[in-house]
């Protein structure tokens, strides 16, 4: 009996089996509809993906909300959510634009390490709050985010950053490209590619959905799970910390209200992305997609006509639709699993 | 308009509106001490509260920051206090609470002509006297409203820019903060008539709403030029607004070639004006509406005005005004902005 799998090896061919899990697959679902909606936004006003400034925004456009995604995903896989994100990109971005008008000549890639260092210490207060007092990371989020806004009110008050305060060679990276590629991009998409290895082959990526998917069985398995906890809020912070950045970079202006609302877009652009909001699955690829998707729906939809007022509607009606969908599909899998069990256990019965 | 056209530093501004307020002081002051009586408290515990419609906006930086001069030349006291974003289930708690804290008046700027009504009632109703400013309630929630210049003046003031910009033809669109903004909505279906009546040739195409946020005013002007290949001109009577998609359009290839305007503060403006982004722009001078509401104010305060048609009241060196229709006081034209005065004005 003990030689028994659960599941006995697929007996379809390899090919089939990967085509039908690519088929299967949420990234590729989630990538079919960005594609979809590019392709009929750009049959409909070709200048939206065929103009110089076209191509610029579609890339440069999502790079905020690409890592904050990113560093939300690592923080729900493990069954918490990071609400703080938003105050923390606005916090780190006003911080950015103080330390040029403080600090004038002070070189670029000095005030990214800064943003990023400012922002992995607000994540390191989340995650060790969250890890050693057992909290649930909703309320504890929920409390540093008006936290970190309240931080930033008073410390900015009614004043604000102008692109006037910022070098222009920190504008410029906002609309700089290489290889038509925007230099925000492709910060985010270096940060995707890092988190994104690190969480499939790393052992402590392994932990983090082994800690999401049964935390209680992660413990006593003896996984650190009060320290992988603590990394990932650390690095969902550092990565909100960066998006201030890039923020700043993008915007060139800061005031206190920067990156209102924006934690919602990111557990939502992980939500479509096929990150399961309980923990234990999902990844990165689909949470980036989702941010994309987000964003370009947004941008698209003025393109071809919805009013302003449907907008909102439209991007929630995809949450739902992406939740519903997981759930679906979730149960199917369940069944399945519960079938293929009963299957593996009559014969010995 | 009250501009002095005169080249002035940040603290010369700062000490111009400190001395307009101290001369007020003066004078004001003696009518307040002769005509005060009849009024709940004395002009010298006179306290107000102004609420913008959001914090860290520096159009209400402006316009608080000289209320507060105006409110301190006559011995009151001064708070400002707001939510962190414009919205007005915002601005309901501090509404609240200053009825609480029993203050004499209340200045505020209305995210919402209707939703605040509850409140401002109350607040109203347990003695304080509440006076609008930049943005009006519906006129039985307030006592007086402080209107920067009149809608028709402002709605004409852009259509005449941006038609003179793109030659009086062509396709236009509005960038507005949010939909629900009772001053935007106003100008904005002033602005639409103006056209259909006076300007065959332009075409108004859309109208998109940036929530006074920069990222989401930026964001949409990306969206809005490439929903409209055609398009001349962008209007946004919002300050945020237009600062927002000003740096849009200088770091685009539609630099130049689109026309922008709007209502918008010369700080903010200045580096666009100069870049050759932005032709000309609008807009009244925000800290002579914090003054003439302080002043509005205590003249509520002290009696000296009810808030009824054909009252008068002083406001120091603005000089004087008389209440007009629906309890409305209005402070004058807007002014244009370009690059030949755009560097006598540092707000």
């Amino acid at each position: 009996m003990s030689d028994t799998l659960l599941v006995e090896p697929s007996a379809v061919s390899p090919t089939k089996r990967i085509v039908g899990e690519l088929l299967r697959s949420r990234e590729i679902a989630v990538g079919t509809v960005l594609v979809l909606v590019i392709a009929f936004t750009t049959i409909k006003s070709p200048s939206f993906l065929f103009s110089d400034n076209g191509w610029r925004d579609l890339l440069l456009t999502p790079s905020l909300l690409l890592l904050l995604a990113v560093g939300q995903t690592a923080v729900i896989i493990t069954r918490n959510v990071d609400l703080s994100v938003g105050s923390t990109l606005g916090l780190t971005a006003y911080f950015t634009g103080k330390l040029f008008v403080d600090h004038p000549g002070l070189p670029i890639i000095a005030v990214f390490v800064a943003g990023l260092l400012m922002g992995a210490l607000l994540g390191l207060v989340n995650g060790v709050l969250v890890a050693f007092f057992r909290v649930p990371s909703l309320v504890i989020t929920l409390g540093t985010l008006y936290i970190y806004r309240g931080i930033f009110l008073s410390w900015a008050g009614s004043s604000r950053i102008n692109p006037s305060d910022l070098p222009h060679g920190f504008l410029d990276l906002g609309t700089k490209q290489i290889l038509t590629i925007p230099v925000l991009t492709i910060i985010g998409l270096v940060a995707l590619g890092l988190t994104g290895y690190y969480l499939y082959t790393a052992r402590g990526g392994r932990e983090l959905y082994a800690i999401g998917s049964d935390p209680d069985a992660a413990v006593l398995y003896g996984l650190p799970v009060t320290r992988r906890v603590i990394g990932a809020f650390v690095l969902c912070g550092a990565l909100a910390g960066l998006a201030g950045v890039v923020y700043t970079a993008r915007y060139g202006t800061v005031s206190s209200n920067a990156g209102y609302g924006m934690e919602l877009q990111a557990v939502g652009a992980a939500v479509i992305g096929g990150v399961a909001i309980f923990g234990g699955s999902g990844t990165v690829w689909g949470a980036a997609i989702g941010a994309f998707l987000l964003v370009t729906i947004n941008r698209a939809l003025p393109v071809v006509g919805i009013s302003d007022f449907w907008q909102r509607a439209v991007v929630g009606a995809l949450i739902i639709a992406a939740v519903v969908l997981d759930r679906v599909l979730s149960a199917r899998q369940e069944r399945r699993l519960i079938a293929a069990r009963d299957e593996t256990r009559e014969p010995s019965a | 308009m009250k501009f002095r056209n005169r080249r002035i530093t940040a603290l010369a501004a700062v000490s111009l509106v400190a001395s307009l307020a101290l001369t007020a002081c003066g004078g004001s002051d003696s009518d307040g001490g002769s005509d005060g009586g009849s009024g709940g408290s004395a002009s010298g515990d006179i306290s107000v509260t102004f609420l913008p419609k959001n914090l860290g906006n520096p159009y209400f930086d402006i316009s608080d920051a000289a209320g507060k001069k105006a409110v301190e030349s006559y011995g009151g006291t001064y708070e400002q206090v707001g939510p962190d974003t414009g919205s007005a289930d915002g601005q309901v708690p501090f509404i609240n609470t200053a009825a609480q804290q029993g203050v004499s008046a209340l200045v505020v700027s209305a995210n919402d002509p209707e939703a605040l009504c509850d409140a401002l009632k109350e607040a109203s109703d347990a003695g304080v006297k509440v006076v609008t400013f930049d943005s009006d309630t519906n006129p039985d929630c307030r006592d007086l409203y402080v209107q920067a210049a009149t809608s028709e003046g402002i709605a004409k003031k852009q259509v005449d820019l941006i038609a003179e910009q793109i030659g009086d033809s062509g396709e236009v669109a509005i960038l507005s903060a949010a939909a629900n903004a009772t001053n935007q909505n106003a100008w904005i279906d002033l602005m639409k008539k103006d056209i259909a009546d006076n300007h065959p040739n332009i075409k108004l195409v859309d109208t998109v709403y940036g929530d006074d946020d920069d990222q989401t005013s930026f964001d949409k002007t990306a969206a809005l030029l490439s929903a409209h290949p055609n398009l001349k001109g962008i209007i946004s009577p919002t300050t945020v607004g237009i600062a927002a998609a000003a740096r849009y359009l200088s770091t685009s290839d539609a630099k130049g070639k689109v026309a922008l305007t709007g209502l918008g503060t010369p700080n903010q403006m200045r580096e666009f004006v100069k870049d050759g982004t932005v032709t000309a722009f609008a807009l009244w001078n925000p800290g002579d509406l914090g003054t003439l509401s302080a002043f509005a104010a205590k003249a509520l305060v002290d009696g000296t005005i009810k808030g009824d048609e054909g009252d008068k009241f002083d406001a120091g060196d603005l000089g004087s005004f008389t209440v007009g229709k629906d309890s409305v006081v209005l402070l004058g034209d807007p002014f244009t902005y370009d690059k030949s005065n755009i560097d006598d004005f540092d707000f």
